[in-house]
């Protein structure tokens, strides 16, 4: 099992640089070419939620991400946010549903909103194995996602 | 690649061409943009994603957002996606019931009032 670690300060312009590293992480681990796509957003949605609720808090701690494949291709990213922001992402994208199939004239008026709705909305439709759990010392919330990867290197490229 | 902005007009149209990405980062640019064009006077834009390489939640969010202020002046945001990579968020989103997308700008912006 092989391991990428990165921590990045809250800010959005790291989010393209941990989509760029974990797209080329997940390439190597093995993920199908096919789904390189769906990994990229799915990584860059979890970043820009953690973005934002650092922000919003006014918390300057770094966000961890952290890759590893073994037996799959498994994204972890962590925030420092308080327990209550891991909310079960199902029910938040089954209101937005709702919302924005009403009308756009209900669509929530704060853009950002609606984006981190949104944001849910993508993470569960595009990842099947999702987590989203308050962190072991309870000071944080990780978001997990994995994917299904074969190690396309074979034995001749080394241990590394 | 980072974002690109270009402007036309095509049939009555305001064309906005984006190029690269659109993400947390760039997004601002393009909600500014939209803004100041709805500010200006525009009603009937297209946003032509032809170009985008990439496009997250706060892309669609000031998609919505530009969508919805058009609405509230009569006027029109009608979206431009050949791509099926791009399709697909739309559709995980539920938001391609909430936007016209059309596969080129000729068929975008050959629409009767």
């Amino acid at each position: 099992m092989s391991t990428v670690h990165l921590a990045f300060t809250p800010d959005p312009a790291y989010v393209r640089t941990v989509r760029l590293v974990a797209a080329a992480v997940a390439r190597r681990a093995g993920v199908a070419d096919e789904l390189l796509d769906e990994v990229r957003l799915a990584i860059g949605e979890a970043c820009s939620r953690a973005v934002a609720l650092h922000r919003r808090l006014g918390l300057s701690d770094p966000i961890d991400v952290t890759m590893t494949d073994g037996g799959g291709f498994t994204v972890k990213v962590t925030d420092r946010g308080p327990a209550e922001s891991a909310r079960e992402p199902g029910e938040t994208t089954l209101d937005l549903m709702a919302q924005v199939a009403i009308a756009t004239g209900r669509v929530p008026e704060d853009e950002d909103a609606l984006a981190a709705g949104v944001g849910l909305a993508l993470l569960t439709g595009l990842v099947s194995d999702l987590a989203v759990n308050e962190t072991p010392d309870g000071e944080g919330t990780e978001v997990r996602m994995s994917w299904p990867a074969g190690r396309r290197l074979g034995r001749a490229g080394g241990n590394g | 690649m980072e974002l690109s902005l270009a402007t036309r007009t095509v049939a009555d149209h305001t064309v906005v061409e984006i190029g690269g990405e659109i993400d947390v980062y760039t997004a601002p640019r393009l909600r500014e943009r939209l803004i100041e064009m709805v500010g200006a006077g525009e009603r009937r834009v297209v946003v032509d994603l032809g170009r985008v390489e990439f496009l997250d939640s706060t892309g669609l969010g000031v998609l919505v957002g530009a969508h919805r202020r058009l609405r509230a002046r009569e006027g029109s945001l009608t979206l431009v996606c050949p791509h099926e990579r791009l399709l697909k968020i739309f559709r995980i989103t539920g938001l391609d019931s909430v936007f016209d997308i059309y596969d080129t700008v000729e068929s975008a912006t050959s629409v009767p009032r």
